[in-house]
């Protein structure tokens, strides 16, 4: 017997059979383009960011960034798309599926493809000489770690929704400031102190700096605990208000 | 040629209706004020965190011709030029696409005396609207920051909007060539990948020569070079040059966009 | 077992707030039944069907599916169902072979047994050609044979068909119903809801009429006729500014409609002797069988509902 949540994540691949060429891309060749274009063009100028060249300190920040938009990628459009227009929450409804696999089978696949990329990039990474201690080979569980904490309350969002320009909204307000201001490009204590706090409760801050003291090989600024801490609370919260809001969604 | 065709056909009227239509849509769509003014928010925030943020680290950066600046006012006109780039994009790709292919609009429009090239042309209208207002505000931010000065922002102005009109026109063409959703991968990808290398956030002086020639055949560096030049207050022949790139560009794209328009709506 | 019926409701309630979508029903559905809702819209035939489907809890009153109650056995009654909605919800992205696959592990079933299984409904449903195109290009009436294919993945005892032939053309109806006519002969528990007459004469044994959410009348397709109609029915058009009402009374059950006057008899010719008798000279005459439509206006209205 097959469990229904592996089902669910079996529907995910095989679309993405039809779909990979061009996420391929956007998965595995624009992140390392960007640490091209950023991490080298930008780091000539920067010099040193505690104690190691701009590229070695910007590569765990990239990776952590591209597992957070890679989860939010896959638990937006295609969720309210699988309510609204293709309706396949519908079908799996008519049958022995229940709503949490359907929440199961999503952070599967987008767990699926968060890790293909995040190795790859670590590989990268390794070639252009920006790994500095072996915990780097811990980077892909932090990944996992924040993939679910992102994609989780990312999915309870977009079923909660029922029209796509609160994405927008979710984008501008809450996805692009946490990418520009999580800790990726800059340190966060160079944010002024009161805007300190938001970096703080963002989900990606956290998994920037545990996938920093990772490739590093230093102490994250919190004990480990807390960062995996705050990511699991995410997690566990957006799960139980996904399977939640599927629920609500399907019941009547 | 194209400004005979335009003569010949274009009827400001309908083509105000057809912008008409769009002002309509958006109206009707959740918190439609929020959606638009976060818009702005956008390109900002880019800013503090790349011109602000990185550039605390970066300092002050020495250009090819000697001049020293801060990082923030390198990078500043090249945010602007992009999100003009990109809002005119995911207007007429992204959503001129969905029209076109999807919602039908365009062959209920066309059932009425509108044309084709109007069609395109309000679609255009439209997303050149939105780009303007956009761009107003980012100069002020600008402004305010001390990154240009009130006359030279002036001038920035029509160029950010010409930058916003040649990518426009030539993502209307590209949407009339799409099979499909996929294809839009690569209009992302090809976007993104200019965003990263035309001379964005490092000089392109820095570029090994061969991107570099390749970079300097590329529309958003000739956007970027345009509107910094005109930021930093250094006119010059060059900046002709640019500037007759993306007229040739708009051009270009509009007799595309008309003519496989009229053959894909009009059989 | 085989005499406990597959579907048990007693005074089923479904209520949206305010709303009361089904108004305390009572059924019973036997194995190897074909049995029908018919209604208008909004009578309550979709709510009663998602409940039936285990997807939507009642209110009030008592359901029982295969025995068990979906309350507590939702997940293992509809292993045992196949759904077809009134909305296709196919995966447009994947091939026609693949949205059966995909569906038959939502069962549980292992990737051999969905493919054979999806074999043997491709030839089923006439769409071995198709197999492996794309399902958004594909014709209404293609695309319900698919979801109606989907639905069998399973090997249902109990299939829930929802509209399966609405918004189809003439000929993809008629091939729909000579598949559906297949599987009750191979013995398959066929529900189904319909706005159309014809389609309830030819698909169900027993049919129940719903209007307001409550069950108005129940029987066989000919037992309704003869219960709720008259076997013959006039049909007279008059000339225009010509108010024949008055004239016809005693003749039959009038029914004045505006272009026509509808006359319920036993005896059709007789009836129409009886008219010319009278020295009324309609503009034209039709005799004709009654049929489930005139129970049906008969017992929910001409009134629109929407």
């Amino acid at each position: 017997m097959v469990s229904p949540a592996v089902a669910v994540l079996e529907r995910h691949l095989c679309l993405y059979r039809r779909l990979w060429r061009a996420s391929a891309f956007s998965s595995f060749v624009l992140p390392v383009l960007f640490l091209v274009s950023f991490g080298v063009g930008v780091g000539r100028y920067v010099g040193e960011v505690g104690g190691v060249g701009y590229l070695a300190w910007i590569v765990p920040g990239v990776l952590a960034s591209t597992a957070f938009q890679m989860a939010v990628g896959d638990s937006t459009y295609s969720v309210l798309g699988d309510f609204k227009w293709v309706r396949g929450f519908h079908a799996m409804r008519a049958t022995p599926v229940g709503v949490r696999d359907m929440v199961v089978g999503g952070l599967l696949y987008a767990l699926l493809r968060v890790e293909s990329a995040v190795v790859v990039f670590l590989v990268v990474a390794g070639v252009f000489g920006a790994l500095r201690s072996p915990w780097a080979v811990v980077t892909p569980v932090v990944a996992a770690l924040l993939a679910v904490a992102v994609a989780a309350p990312v999915m309870g969002f977009s079923a909660s929704i029922d029209h796509d320009s609160y994405f927008a909204l979710l984008f501008r307000f809450v996805m692009i400031p946490s990418a520009l201001f999580g800790g990726v490009f800059f340190p966060v204590d160079q944010l002024p102190q009161v805007v300190r706090p938001l970096a703080y409760v963002s989900p990606l801050w956290h998994g920037v700096e545990l996938c920093r003291a990772a490739t590093l090989g230093v102490a994250p600024p919190w004990p480990v605990w807390v960062h995996a801490g705050v990511l699991l609370v995410f997690a566990g919260a957006g799960g139980v208000w996904a399977v939640s809001a599927f629920g609500r969604r399907l019941r009547d | 040629m194209v400004s005979a065709v335009l003569a010949a056909r274009v009827s400001p009227a309908r083509v105000g209706a057809v912008v008409g239509r769009n002002v309509g849509a958006l109206r009707s769509g959740p918190a439609y004020w929020l959606v638009l003014a976060s818009g702005f928010f956008e390109p900002v925030l880019y800013l503090l965190s790349i011109g602000v943020g990185v550039g605390a680290l970066v300092g002050e950066l020495r250009l090819a011709d000697g001049r020293v600046v801060e990082y923030a006012v390198f990078v500043a006109p090249a945010m602007l030029a992009v999100s003009a780039m990109s809002g005119a994009l995911s207007e007429t790709t992204f959503n001129f696409f969905f029209k076109m292919k999807y919602a039908k609009t365009f062959e209920a429009i066309l059932a009425t005396p509108v044309r084709p090239l109007e069609v395109a042309l309000g679609e255009l209208a439209w997303a050149m609207t939105r780009s303007a207002v956009y761009t107003g505000a980012f100069l002020v931010v600008m402004v305010a920051m001390g990154l240009t000065r009130v006359g030279w922002a002036l001038a920035v102005f029509p160029a950010a909007l010409l930058v916003g009109l040649a990518f426009g026109a030539v993502g209307m063409a590209v949407s009339t060539l799409m099979r499909g959703w996929q294809d839009f991968d690569l209009v992302t990808t090809g976007q993104f990948a200019l965003f990263l290398f035309s001379g964005t956030f490092s000089p392109v002086g820095d570029y090994p020569p061969v991107l570099r020639v390749v970079v300097e055949a590329t529309p958003l560096f000739h956007s970027v070079e345009l509107v910094r030049g005109l930021a930093a207050g250094l006119p010059g022949w060059g900046l002709l040059g640019h500037a007759g790139y993306l007229l040739a560009m708009t051009a270009a794209g509009l007799w595309v966009a008309a003519r496989r328009l009229e053959r894909a709506l009009c059989r | 077992m085989s005499e406990q019926p597959l579907i048990r409701a007693r005074g089923l309630v479904k209520r949206f707030g305010d709303f009361t979508a089904v108004d305390g029903i009572d059924l019973e559905v036997a194995p190897g039944e074909a049995f029908g809702f018919l209604g208008p819209n909004g009578a309550g035939k979709s709510s009663t069907m998602r409940m039936i489907g285990c997807v939507s809890m009642p209110t009030s009153g008592e359901l029982r599916i295969l025995g068990m109650d979906p309350a507590r056995d939702g997940a293992r009654i509809r292993g045992r169902l196949g759904v077809c909605p009134q909305l296709d919800n196919l995966d447009p992205d994947l091939s026609v072979r693949e949205n059966l696959t995909t569906y038959a592990r939502y069962f549980g079933m292992s990737r051999a047994r969905a493919r054979a299984r999806a074999e043997e409904l491709l030839d089923f449903v006439q769409l071995r050609d198709r197999a492996a195109s794309r399902v958004e290009p594909l014709s209404g009436g293609m695309k319900r044979r698919l979801t109606i294919a989907r639905a069998m993945v399973n090997d249902p005892d109990l299939v829930l068909l929802d509209e399966p032939t609405t918004g189809l053309d003439p000929q993809a109806r008629h091939l729909l119903w000579e598949r559906l006519f297949r599987l009750r002969q191979r013995g398959t528990t066929l529900v189904l809801t319909t706005h159309y007459m014809d389609e309830a004469e030819q698909l169900c044994d027993r049919l129940v009429v719903m209007d307001g959410g409550r069950i108005v009348a129940e029987g066989s397709p000919r037992s309704l006729i003869g219960t709720y109609c008259t076997p013959e029915v006039v049909e007279l058009r008059f000339p225009d500014g010509v108010d024949p009402a008055g004239g016809l009374e005693g003749i039959g059950r009038v029914d004045p409609l505006p272009d026509r006057v509808l006359l319920y008899t036993g005896d059709g010719d007789a009836a129409v002797a009886e008219v010319h008798r009278r020295g009324l000279v309609p503009s034209s005459v039709l005799v004709r069988r009654s049929s489930l439509e005139d129970v049906f206006l008969k017992l929910t209205g001409r009134t629109l509902v929407d």
